[in-house]
């Protein structure tokens, strides 16, 4: 895999029928690509949990994946209501989630310190009433 | 770690008298169970290869099992989940359980038949 590849995926918000679809098609991709299996399994949390918020919280939103020899990076850009204090959003246990989120089996306060966990670069960018950037970067072994 | 602990699912279908609802091959080898209803805490804590107990009923479930590439997932507490997440599991190639018992006692017996094995 000399080239960078980059593909771009459309989300919507509260289309839960298919929230997940998009992680699992960026996990086959990975695969595809040939990518170390530990790599596609981190990339794959991260972007189930981004995908989850996305459909959770925002109206719609964008996850661009990126694989370089070196790396794999998502950009997950939504427009939503953004998040008010994020330091506290990334505390664990901390959830704004509704009942119908929780009995999904998400909105624990969770996501975003699990997707922190999995990354080796990570940042947040968020403005209320605009919406939320994320970027997670994953090495690759050389 | 060498020489894992494991059974088989077909082992696990026996122990928990458990009807398979997804799944052929019931050969694949299990040596790690996690219980959990909530999946973020799958999918912060699993190891790849775990058999999933859990009485959460959510195509979420299946999803969570493809993106941690977990063995499998067995419904405790006499859940069943509805033809939607059955077509999800099959397409994913995701093997299905289900069994009458509770958490508890489905947890205890795979640890027990593991441990021992």
């Amino acid at each position: 895999m000399d080239d960078e590849f980059e593909s771009v995926y459309q989300v919507l918000g509260k289309d839960f029928p298919n929230a997940g679809k998009v992680s699992t098609s960026i996990k086959d991709t990975l695969k595809r690509l040939g990518v170390q299996s530990a790599v596609v399994r981190r990339v794959a949390i991260v972007s189930y949990e981004a995908e989850m918020n996305l459909v959770m919280y925002a109206v719609r939103g964008t996850v661009t994946l990126t694989v370089s020899p070196d790396a794999v990076t998502l950009n997950i850009a939504d427009e939503g209501p953004g998040i008010p204090d994020v330091s506290l959003a990334m505390q664990e246990g901390y959830s704004t989630a509704t009942p119908e989120m929780r009995e999904m089996g998400f909105g624990a306060g969770m996501g975003l310190p699990n997707i922190k966990r999995n990354a080796d670069e990570f940042d947040i960018q968020s403005e209320v009433g605009k919406g939320t950037h994320l970027f997670v970067r994953v090495r690759q072994a050389a | 770690m060498t020489s894992l602990k494991s059974i088989t699912l077909e082992e696990v279908r026996k122990l928990l008298n458990a009807e398979v609802l997804s799944g052929e091959d019931l050969s694949i080898k299990v040596e790690v169970v996690g219980a959990a209803d909530l999946l973020s805490d799958v999918l912060a804590t699993s190891k790849p290869g775990t058999l999933l107990l859990t009485g959460l009923v959510s195509t979420q479930v299946i999803r969570t099992a493809v993106v941690a590439d977990l063995c499998g997932v067995v419904f405790v507490r006499g859940k069943k989940p509805g033809d939607e997440i059955l077509a999800l599991a099959r397409e994913s190639g995701i093997p299905v359980l289900a069994t009458q018992l509770k958490m508890f006692e489905s947890a205890g017996r795979l640890y027990k038949a593991i441990s021992e094995s």
